[in-house]
């Protein structure tokens, strides 16, 4: 129980290994944990901006698609407006073009009736001359009473 | 002590036994081999576990060893960090010196009382006190180098007046100095005497006490030993935390100028 020199023997042991500690374990050890600190510290500030960034290119995105999708509507109400437009425009054509045919057919029966009365009346004429002649046999001289056939056959048309 | 252990016999003579420390040397110069063997043993193994420790220390990610080493570091840099407001490379290596060392001279209580001094016995080794913080000579020698550190701290930090005056002028005044002397020499050595006595008379009361555990007959032994073992678990822990604290704690009063 008495103090003796151990004492002093504990003393020089435990000076060294405080020493010993000092120079060649803690420095090691405390740089080792503060650089893993610090990248940590970096690693989650990367994170954070990368998620940031990403934020930021989300919203971008966003954007993008939103004008994308205007642009498409537009373009869509554009081509539907420039369809109706076509059909209208064709419409209207195609009753101008009607219009036209059923004119020219109206023309052309017109000018047949027309036709076909002159031939008629000619033959009614030749007809009338006909029967006039052989009710009238050679008395009739054509060159004579060409005015009065040629009046009758104008009373006929 | 010795001599009374060869006469004495039965249950006296059995811890008379287990608390004598082998020695070697007369009056003074007695060297008590056990005590210096396994503290040097148990300093050596903290040395050589830290060692490989930073040896293989990188900032990736940690081995176990590493692990374990680096927890120890933290554990240690947050209680300085806490108390010690200076700045200093010796205090935080020296508060964890003093911690693991501490820590591995109490665990030594934890082995069975019998099994060392018997394997002692067998190579011819007559007393064996396993436990260095049983001895006062270790914990002096810890808690009066601490001293010295404070009294060196003291000096470099305030420099020598100003550690005089500190010593002489407060808290009373110039006009009680001989009575602020006294308050402040008592305050000084009440350090590292409460410090070696603490560890001193914890670890003894409980090493005296797992011996009388081993006394009883072997049926009851368990009952008691166990429950006693786990709470010196705690209390070996305690009382090496405690040290390096107030070791800690009164090197940042020696930094401290008024």
């Amino acid at each position: 129980m008495s103090i003796n020199a151990t004492l002093i023997g504990q003393m020089i042991t435990f000076a060294l290994l405080v020493w010993f500690t000092m120079k060649y374990i803690w420095p090691p050890l405390f740089d080792s944990l503060e650089e893993r600190r610090k990248k940590i510290a970096e690693g989650l500030a990367a994170a954070e901006k990368g998620q940031e960034a990403m934020h930021l290119a989300e919203k971008k995105a966003k954007n993008v698609l939103k004008e994308a999708k205007e642009q498409s509507s537009e373009i869509v109400n554009m081509a539907q407006k420039r369809a109706s437009e076509i059909v209208e425009e064709s419409k209207e054509n195609a009753k101008k073009e009607s219009d036209r045919l059923i004119l020219a057919a109206q023309a052309q029966i017109e000018q047949q009736i027309q036709q076909a009365k002159e031939s008629l009346r000619q033959e009614v004429a030749t007809l009338a001359l006909n029967a006039a002649e052989q009710i009238l046999g050679a008395e009739i001289d054509y060159a004579k009473h060409q005015d009065i056939i040629s009046k009758v056959s104008n009373q006929l048309g | 002590m010795a001599t009374e252990a060869h006469a004495a016999e039965g249950a006296t003579g059995y811890i008379i036994h287990h608390l004598t420390p082998l020695s070697v040397g007369e009056g003074f110069w007695t060297l008590h081999i056990d005590t210096l063997f396994f503290s040097v043993v148990l300093g050596g193994l903290f040395v050589w576990f830290f060692k490989t420790a930073a040896e293989k220390a990188t900032a990736g990610v940690p081995g176990l060893v590493q692990s374990f080493a680096e927890m120890l570091i933290e554990f240690v840099d947050t209680q300085v960090k806490d108390s010690f407001h200076g700045h200093s490379k010796l205090i935080a290596p020296l508060a964890l010196t003093i911690f693991c060392w501490i820590f591995l001279w109490n665990f030594m209580d934890l082995f069975p009382v019998d099994i060392l001094p018997l394997i002692g016995s067998l190579m011819g080794v007559e007393y064996l006190r396993v436990v260095p913080s049983t001895d006062l000579n270790a914990t002096f020698a810890m808690s009066i180098s601490v001293f010295f550190l404070i009294i060196f701290y003291s000096i470099k930090i305030k420099g020598a007046w100003g550690f005089t005056k500190e010593l002489t002028l407060q808290p009373f005044g110039i006009w009680l100095l001989p009575f602020n002397l006294l308050l402040k020499l008592v305050e000084e050595f009440a350090k590292p005497i409460s410090l070696a006595l603490r560890l001193f008379g914890n670890l003894y009361a409980g090493e005296l006490i797992f011996i009388l555990i081993a006394l009883l007959p072997w049926y009851i032994q368990p009952v008691l030993s166990f429950p006693w073992a786990i709470f010196h678990i705690l209390i070996i822990t305690l009382q090496a935390f405690i040290f390096m604290v107030l070791t800690i704690v009164y090197l940042s009063m020696a930094h401290e100028d008024h």
